[in-house]
């Protein structure tokens, strides 16, 4: 299966250079606070280069969900500022914002396809990033181009022979992995998951993380991921960030900690 | 068990905790209305001891029913069928539209939103014979009449089941696509209105079963269809033509009742 040949490309662990000075993500003093609970966040830097990729850890809690949703604004920020791919996240109307939140893939826990649809049909919705009206709602419509290359993001994730399967006849691990085609369909430049590998078997969950890390870095895009496997953090990622007292409270190259290390960390929080 | 169990667990508790005066005198106010509602309003005893005889009497001059004028009949029942299906089409098609407007979390706005839910609980109160008694004034007698009051009625029911519908899709699709810079049509077009489908295509054919009990009966005012067959039937004491037409409308609104049921089983 192709998710295997993924799986050797994918480096594993080694610090790649720096493909670019320029911060893709960029965070200073951001706080955060749901209504009058407590302060999930307060004062938190970030900076995270372009082509790198970022494991982000914590106990369960910590922000770090909330804090890669306020990156897009799936969930508003509270203080601070955030600067992504060039873009002042804080001060964009809804139309600039729709323009940023199509150059950026974002992969959730749950698959959130829609599962009565076809593989090839939750795929073309993923030009809806650059494309819109009904020849983009489903892969029955779809022009010849959309249609192609929706069926060559599920041949990169091993998937081309379940394109006209439904969704809810598609295990979790094939699922996410739908998700990460969709994902794929929208060309991103910087691709944001949020525990893609919680809801798998061990088995799925690595395939999960092998195909993002090796597709991220196959495009040169930047690859901001939240794992609570310790050793995916440290396999897939370059550098990793941890989350604690509404700040980062730990960063470190990948390369230099270890899963013991890193247990360690969570259990002093 | 200790010992304060086994006391507690002996004791009854009285069968009324305490009398609250206020519920006291409400239940006492709600009796007393629904007596005196029955001895005014309804029928009195010796009514009903000359009424149920003539019921028999009218019955027994029902039968044999007269199949002479059939083929009229059966036209005329079809074109009542064709008044449903048309009327609840344009209802069930407008329904969507106004089920989007009523639906949290697609509605554009708040204000769009509570004037959605309004027009469809004005479209839903109004009875569907007032809805063709209004129409039948708008647009004169006959069937167009009777057609936009099975969409009015038709719309009071399927909008406000097909926003419900929609507000209960997985909300995790729905951010997937907004989360990718898809615009909110898209968004209802290929998340929540597929995800939805199977509900409101259940609503769809139940609105199906209740356009056609609308249909049979909107003729008695003048807009179109085999109840004014009926009414003029029952005006020329014709009780034997009356019975054939109360017949096949029977076997129409079971027909359909059977098949919307079994395809709703279907579907589910
Ligand atoms: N919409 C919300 N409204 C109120 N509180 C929220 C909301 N979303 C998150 N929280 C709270 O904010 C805190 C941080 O949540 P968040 O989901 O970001 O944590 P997390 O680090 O992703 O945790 P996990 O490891 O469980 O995914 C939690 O205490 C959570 O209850
Ligand atoms: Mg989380």
């Amino acid at each position: 299966m192709n998710v295997v040949a993924f799986q050797q490309t994918a480096p594993e662990g080694a610090l790649s250079p720096a493909r670019s000075g320029l911060p893709a993500a960029s965070v200073r003093g951001l706080s955060k606070q749901f209504g009058a609970g407590p302060v999930i966040m307060s004062g938190l830097d970030l900076d995270i280069h372009h082509g790198s990729r970022v494991a982000i850890i914590g106990a369960n809690g910590t922000g770090k969900s909330t804090l890669i949703r306020m990156l897009v604004r799936l969930v508003e920020p509270g203080g601070g500022d955030i600067r992504l791919l060039g873009e002042d996240v804080r001060k964009l109307d809804a139309a600039g914002l729709k323009r940023l939140r199509s150059r950026v893939g974002f992969v959730f826990q749950r698959h959130n396809l829609v599962t009565r649809l076809s593989a090839l049909t939750n795929v073309v919705h993923g030009v809806q990033s650059r494309m819109s009206g009904p020849r983009t709602w489903t892969q029955l419509l779809a022009p010849r181009e959309v249609r192609a290359e929706a069926m060559h993001c599920l041949e990169r994730v091993g998937l081309a022979d379940k394109a006209t399967a439904r969704i809810d006849t598609l295990s979790g691990g094939q699922s996410q992995r739908v998700a990460v085609a969709r994902m794929l369909m929208q060309r991103p430049e910087l691709v944001i998951a949020d525990e893609p590998d919680a809801s798998l078997d061990p088995k799925s969950g690595e395939e999960v993380m092998a195909t993002l890390a090796a597709l991220a870095n196959e495009q040169d895009a930047t690859l901001i991921f939240v794992s609570h496997r310790m050793e995916h953090a440290i396999r897939f990622s370059e550098r990793i960030v941890g989350l604690g007292g509404g700040k980062v409270a730990l960063d470190q190259p990948s390369d230099t900690v270890s899963e013991a290390e890193l247990t360690r960390f969570f259990h002093h929080d | 068990m200790t010992e304060a169990q086994t006391r507690k667990a002996g004791h009854l508790p009285p069968r009324i905790e305490r009398v609250n005066p206020v519920a006291f005198t409400l239940t006492f106010a709600v009796a007393a209305f629904v007596i005196w509602s029955m001895t005014t309003a309804g029928p009195s005893l010796d009514q009903l001891a000359r009424g149920l005889p003539n019921i028999g009497n009218i019955l027994s001059r029902m039968f044999p029913p007269d199949f002479e004028r059939i083929d009229r009949i059966l036209w005329s029942l079809f074109q009542t069928f064709q008044m449903a299906i048309a009327g609840c089409a344009i209802g069930l098609v407008l329904s969507v539209p106004l089920g989007i407007l009523a639906a949290e979390g697609l509605s554009p706005h708040p204000a769009i939103r509570t004037a959605a839910r309004s027009l469809i609980a004005v479209f839903r109160t109004v009875p569907d014979l007032v809805w063709a008694l209004i129409f039948v004034i708008a647009v004169g007698l006959g069937s167009p009449a009777g057609v936009l009051a099975i969409a009015i009625d038709v719309m009071g029911f399927a909008a406000r089941f097909f926003a419900e519908a929609m507000e209960e899709t997985d909300k995790g699709p729905r951010e997937a696509l907004s989360a990718l810079g898809a615009n909110r049509l898209g968004m209802i077009m290929s998340a929540v209105l597929p995800a939805a489908a199977p509900s409101m295509i259940a609503t769809s054919l139940y609105c199906l079963e209740k356009a056609t009990r609308a249909s049979v009966v909107l003729g008695l005012v003048g807009a179109g269809g085999i109840g004014v067959e009926l009414k003029v039937a029952f005006d020329l004491f014709a009780y034997q033509t009356a019975a054939t037409i109360i017949l096949v409308i029977l076997i129409l609104v079971i027909a359909v009742e059977q098949t919307g049921g079994w395809l709703r089983r279907k579907i589910i």
